[in-house]
């Protein structure tokens, strides 16, 4: 589903320039979830961001459903592939009614109003109907991170891409969305890549893990790893070690 | 229970908002020695009220009852603002989440640190700085004449957390809150940055009160855990096998583990929760 080769990219000009994920290749079966686990500042979003378009100063290959995209995306690319963020406080317009959040997407990619939708989006995260009509701070942190999904959602896309989407939430609320997630993904037969900095949400979660140091991959756990604790490289034992307090 | 000569008494403490009908913290009590002291809870549960009430910085607007809640055998509630003032910071600490929001993004770290040093240790301009240094390198800053001199936006959030407990350990504080100190970190500094805050207030015979979402980490550092929910203390433990209550397993069920591998992950039954009650 998602093929990456040589993906290289740099921030910043001459003695500033700094290169934050260097020459790194993988790639996503359709239906697979794979987790990139790493640091802060590790390269790991901005891995992700270029797969989603946001970056467009990436080098290297990138192809979505077999077909390369360029990195200006077409709007056929666009819709290949969504994406859901960290902080659903600062992730939803303020100001905007849920309706309205969840029918940008589809206004933005000229696909007719689709206010006919939202009942339905909203339906299929788990939050009755009725939230169109609300604002964003009359939600919790939960039922707002679901309208992030939901939002990401309404492109039908393939792929989603979630930037550590339970890390700003509670335990018990991050078992509920993660919950979420698998049942879409049956459902709907999605391909996620999932970037965390907790391994124990990237096991519980992903068929297959990358482990990012400096901009570059390390190591490659299984599931098998994962419940055995089994690592092939120093810096994935120390991310183990540190998550099990 | 360490009975011998308790840091901190708390008898039936409560907290109300404005006129709000419920009450944000309701009836709670425990004691607190020279140990570590867990309080867990979801957010909205009422754990940050509690150690903003002990600190007395909650706004006006809330209004703190408790029948007994006393400092090293002291009334805290009846003090004024300005002995209070003179506790705070010197006696009683609070390190917050996230070290972004609670330095000053104007000063350079250094120098906020040797100003805690001249306001509660009561030294000059130079030894202060001294102080600073020389705190700074307890708690594991490589190269501090460098450090001293950056701005809070030019270092890392595990560093800054690491200032932050400088700052608030300098003047051996007899007790610590400590909010939510790692959930702003990295998986792989927070354990760093929680035994660096172990082992300085170990150090000084203080008490610590460790004020967390994440029920394992909070096991894994604490002799006692107080289990918040609702505003009311459900369950203290001493070890997390030995919780009865369905919202503490319901909360440690939900947190994911990758060496039990479930297909989906246990959600709170908030009704069993409502039926359970709280339990002495």
């Amino acid at each position: 589903m998602i093929e990456v080769s040589d993906l290289a990219v740099a921030f910043g000009q001459g003695d500033a320039r700094r290169q934050v994920v260097k020459s790194v290749s993988f790639a996503v079966a359709k239906g697979e979830t794979l987790g990139i686990v790493g640091e802060s500042g590790c390269g790991k979003s901005t891995v992700l961001r270029s797969l989603a378009g946001l970056d467009r100063h990436w080098e290297g290959s990138i192809s979505l459903a077999g077909k390369p995209v360029s990195k200006d995306r077409s709007r056929e690319q666009l819709l290949l592939a969504q994406m859901v963020f960290q902080d659903p406080f600062s992730s939803i317009h303020p100001r905007h009614r849920i309706e309205r959040v969840l029918v940008e997407p589809i206004q933005a990619m000229k696909r007719g109003g689709g206010w006919d939708k939202v009942g339905s989006a909203l339906e299929q995260v788990g939050l009755p109907s009725s939230f169109a009509e609300r604002f964003p701070h009359e939600l919790s942190g939960g039922q707002r991170q679901r309208v992030a999904i939901a939002r990401a959602l309404m492109l039908e896309p393939d792929i989603l891409l979630l930037d550590e989407p339970t890390s700003a939430l509670d335990v018990s609320v991050q078992a509920e969305v993660l919950n979420l997630l698998s049942d879409l993904k049956e459902t709907k037969q999605l391909t996620y890549v999932l970037v965390s900095h907790d391994l124990a949400v990237i096991a519980h979660m992903c068929d297959r893990v990358l482990v990012m140091k400096d901009g570059t991959f390390v190591d490659q756990l299984d599931k098998q790893d994962l419940q055995t604790g089994a690592t092939h490289h120093a810096y994935s034992k120390q991310l183990f070690e540190a998550s099990y307090l | 229970m360490p009975a011998l000569d308790p840091i901190l008494q708390v008898r039936n403490l409560s907290v109300r908002f404005g006129r709000a009908s419920v009450n944000a913290v309701n009836g709670v009590s425990f004691d607190l020695g020279a140990e570590r002291l867990g309080v867990v809870g979801e957010s909205g549960s009422g754990k940050s009220t509690v150690g903003r009430a002990l600190m007395r910085l909650l706004p006006p607007v809330a209004t703190v009852r408790a029948d007994q809640l006393d400092f090293e055998g002291a009334p805290l509630l009846t003090r004024s603002e300005r002995v209070m003032r003179g506790l705070r910071g010197n006696q009683l600490a609070l390190i917050m989440q996230d070290p972004r929001y609670s330095l000053n993004p104007v000063l350079p770290v250094g120098k906020q640190v040797a100003e805690a040093a001249t306001l509660h240790l009561k030294v000059g301009k130079k030894a202060a700085y001294a102080r600073a240094a020389e705190m700074l390198s307890r708690v594991r800053i490589a190269d501090v004449e460098r450090t001293m001199a950056l701005y809070p936006h030019q270092i890392s959030g595990g560093m800054g957390q690491r200032v932050m407990i400088a700052m608030m350990l300098l003047a051996k504080p007899r007790l610590v809150i400590a909010d939510e100190p790692t959930s702003a970190l990295d998986v792989s500094v927070r354990g760093d940055v929680l035994r660096l805050l172990d082992e300085m207030v170990r150090e000084n015979n203080s008490g610590l009160m460790l004020i967390s979402h994440d029920i394992r980490m909070v096991a894994a550092f604490c002799e006692r855990i107080l289990v918040m929910y609702k505003g009311e203390v459900v369950e203290t433990l001493t070890k997390l096998e030995d919780a009865q209550h369905p919202y503490t397993r319901g909360l440690i069920a939900a947190m994911p583990d990758p060496r039990k591998p479930v297909r989906r992950l246990q959600v709170l039954d908030r009704k069993a929760i409502d039926a359970a009650g709280v339990q002495p």
